[in-house]
């Protein structure tokens, strides 16, 4: 009970501290210098619609890499985590569980590619409309755990995910590379041509940084899942 | 608008740290926490929403030329993208520790694991 009360406190002086903030904030009227300068020169420097990924695949391009770096050593440590408990000898056999059931394997087949390739519009449009590859690979991950549920056993994708995910970090790092070497430096998206303004095809290399991203994100998310998943069965 | 936003990711944030202080269970804790983690992001978000402007999407709706006047900050919206996929990375993490946990006391008790505290 003093426990209770003592948290209840806590939190009665946290809401002071908030309220205070609530009543003195006052919206701005105009955007801040640094909102500014992205809102105006991101049409001519970078050449996307998107000034959310203007500002995350290029501005800020180097924060994004170390984003998916934290991702991956997520994925790393709950496999490490997980590992030792990991399934053996006496792992279920398929007969040991239920069946799924006829609707959910049916769904499964049907809604896999559509939410697959839902994932790819998602990632590759991501320059144009409020998208990305953090979102896309969130769906395609989605698409994974989809499969998960029909089949808890499956086993087979452990090396084309790890496949995936290291191949488009690598790929990334290459692309920010060839941006310090042939444009204005490392990540910059104008190694490839600007293009028309709001076509698929523009940005310079943002789409296809995008896709790497969205690849690694949906391998590590799908990674994540998997391990959770296999310790699951024991 | 944005104080019912703002309002609403506070008291979210103060719902989760009271989650997270009186309950025992640690499953029940990381749950607690990713309502938290959902208020910090919405406070963030509203923190750079403006009273009539759109979002920061350069198309038909909004010529390059007026786009300083007409969207609204999208530094605070990217600021957001990059927390929700930590955030999720953060809580992938505390639910493997958890089952680890659970694999070497058989109970998610916090109460019961008493090795750091002095």
């Amino acid at each position: 009970m003093v426990k209770k009360a003592i948290a209840l406190a806590l939190i009665l002086g946290l809401g002071l501290i908030f309220a205070a903030l609530l009543l003195g904030y006052a919206p701005d009227a105009a955007l801040n210098e640094t909102a500014a300068y992205y809102a105006t020169r991101t049409a001519d420097e970078i050449g996307a619609q998107n000034i959310v990924t203007a500002i995350i695949v290029t501005y800020r391009g180097l924060d994004t890499l170390g984003e998916v770096t934290v991702l991956f050593l997520t994925a790393a440590i709950v496999g490490l985590v997980l590992s030792r408990t990991r399934a053996g000898d006496n792992a279920p056999r398929l007969s040991d569980l239920p069946p799924p059931g006829e609707l959910l394997e049916i769904g499964t087949k049907l809604l896999v590619p559509l939410i697959l390739l839902f994932g790819a519009y998602v990632f590759i449009n991501g320059h144009l409309t409020p998208g990305g590859g953090f979102q896309g690979g969130a769906i395609l991950a989605s698409a994974i755990l989809l499969m998960l549920l029909t089949d808890p056993l499956r086993r087979s994708s452990h090396r084309l995910i790890s496949r995936i995910e290291s191949s488009a970090g690598l790929f990334y790092v290459v692309i920010g590379v060839l941006g310090a070497a042939l444009a204005g430096g490392f990540l910059d998206n104008r190694i490839l041509p600007l293009g028309e303004f709001g076509a698929l095809f523009s940005a310079g290399a943002i789409p296809v940084i995008y896709a790497l991203i969205g690849l690694k994100v949906g391998a590590e998310f799908s990674s994540m899942m998997v391990s959770l998943s296999e310790t699951e069965d024991e | 608008m944005v104080h019912i936003a703002m309002l609403t990711g506070f008291v979210l944030i103060a719902i989760g740290i009271y989650g997270a202080l009186t309950n025992r269970n640690i499953l029940r804790m990381i749950v607690a926490f990713t309502v938290a983690n959902t208020g910090v992001n919405i406070v963030l978000v509203s923190v750079g929403y403006m009273m009539g402007r759109t979002a920061p999407i350069l198309d038909a709706a909004v010529p390059v030329a007026e786009a300083a006047n007409r969207i609204i900050d999208p530094v605070p919206q990217a600021l957001v993208l990059t927390a929700i996929v930590i955030g999720l990375g953060v809580t992938a993490l505390m639910l493997a520790y958890a089952y680890r946990l659970y694999d070497c006391r058989g109970s998610l008790d916090i109460s019961r694991f008493r090795d750091l505290k002095w």
